[in-house]
């Protein structure tokens, strides 16, 4: 199994029956792949629509998209509704999990994803929005970026939102966001406790009992 | 009553220097191929511009963007264009990085007689610089101003003549909004037709001034 599985089918397991789930594009994406069996969720798609899922052949329709512009499809229980709705979905605590990427993270829970200043300027599209508003932020990533720390003690680059993170799942290990802190609960099978923390700038405590998975 | 269907070559004149432009479409999906066609044709400069993202670099507002004719642009994302990063890069455009939802609001509250909205979203981000934050019953919101345009590019799936519209799937987006925010409002439609049953309707045809047919 590589990394981004592993982190795609933990990620899976924090999902729950009938929830209104917001998957970022990339690695977050695959969690739908990895759902327990009993559990099925809602997927939004910020461009407008709940109930995405799959494209089926032969059923293309240039008119339906994900928010990175590709053709999906729509399940029997999907609806379509421009904008304003999308977000007022998202902000309003309607949505009840999302899963995003990031290029950093911090002890605090600030995340940092939508630009490195004078070298790559992506913007946060709905991520800002995601971050404030969805009842629980789930990180889901690599744990280093080719070694170097991602996992930091205070973010350095802009800020995509403030105090927001509740959970960090990588290939590594499992944290759950504390207020200064963060508390780590899992360790992978394939990892242990020291190479953790020698991968983890972020000020960590250790859970009373450690899991693997 | 006069109909607002008219030939595409009759709205060049829609687009001059300078003027504020909103097109609808997410990742191209929802944007007038047909429209960002007469705007480049119109060669009007130096536009101001509002979309929910910077498009590709050969489909949707990613034309213009390449064509040089977007001094400054309201965007939540410009990742999938490489060509309105480099312009950006060497100061040919500015670039504005709003968060989506903010966008939104800002857009449909330009078009709804507001003066703004209040929203959490960008506290403690850059986003903030700069914004007054109001604190109500506890909570701190940042004040986003609505928006405007002069002109508004929106696409359907049907119109009729009236300008009532018709939109499907994820089409939607920012179309109904910047319906409400353009002072003229120009729709490209894929098919015009001569009924739309009103419980169909998405874009009321009294926010409506052209319909041309997309594609022709």
């Amino acid at each position: 199994m590589d990394a981004k599985e592993k982190i795609a089918r933990r990620v899976a397991l924090e999902l729950e029956d009938g929830q209104l789930v917001n998957l970022g594009i990339g690695l977050p994406t695959m969690v739908a792949n990895y759902l327990p069996a009993g559990v099925d969720v809602i997927l939004q798609s910020e461009n407008g629509m709940t109930g995405l899922t799959g494209l089926v052949p032969g059923k293309e329709d240039p008119h339906i998209t994900n928010a990175g512009g590709a053709m999906v499809g729509i399940t029997d229980k999907g609806a379509f509704f421009d904008s304003s709705m999308s977000f007022a979905l998202i902000r309003g605590g309607h949505v009840d999990v999302t899963v995003l990427g990031t290029l950093e993270v911090d002890q605090y829970g600030n995340i940092a994803n939508y630009k490195i200043p004078g070298k790559l300027v992506p913007g946060m599209g709905g991520a800002m929005d995601l971050v404030t508003g969805a009842r629980k932020v789930i990180v889901s990533m690599v744990h280093t970026a080719k070694g170097t720390p991602k996992i930091l003690k205070e973010c350095q680059l802009p800020l995509t939102g403030q105090a927001c993170v509740d959970m960090i799942v990588t290939e590594l290990a499992v944290f759950e966001v504390k207020q200064d802190h963060l508390l780590l609960i899992e360790v992978a099978e394939e990892s242990n406790v020291e190479e953790v923390l020698s991968l983890t700038e972020a000020r960590v405590v250790l859970a009373d009992e450690i899991k693997r998975f | 009553m006069k109909s607002k269907v008219v030939g595409k070559e009759a709205i060049l004149t829609c687009f001059n220097d300078g003027i504020h432009v909103m097109v609808g479409g997410f990742m191209a999906c929802g944007t007038s191929e047909t429209l960002m066609d007469m705007i480049i044709k119109s060669d009007a400069k130096n536009l101001v511009m509002y979309c929910n993202d910077g498009g590709f670099p050969d489909r949707g507002i990613g034309r213009v963007i390449g064509n040089g004719q977007c001094a400054e642009l309201f965007t939540s994302h410009i990742g999938l264009n490489p060509e309105a990063q480099r312009l950006m890069n060497e100061g040919k455009m500015i670039i504005n990085l709003v968060p989506q939802g903010t966008l939104a609001e800002q857009v449909r509250a330009g078009g709804s007689g507001l003066g703004g909205v209040l929203t959490p979203t960008g506290l403690g981000t850059e986003v903030a610089n700069g914004k007054q934050v109001l604190n109500i019953d506890g909570k701190d919101f940042l004040l986003e101003k609505a928006l405007k345009g002069d002109v508004s590019i929106i696409q359907a799936y049907q119109a009729d003549h009236f300008g009532n519209c018709k939109l499907i799937g994820t089409t939607r987006n920012f179309n109904t909004l910047m319906a409400l925010a353009g002072q003229t409002v120009i729709v490209a439609a894929e098919e015009i037709v001569t009924f739309i049953d009103p419980n169909e309707v998405n874009i009321p045809g009294v926010l409506v001034d052209f319909v041309i047919k997309e594609g022709e």
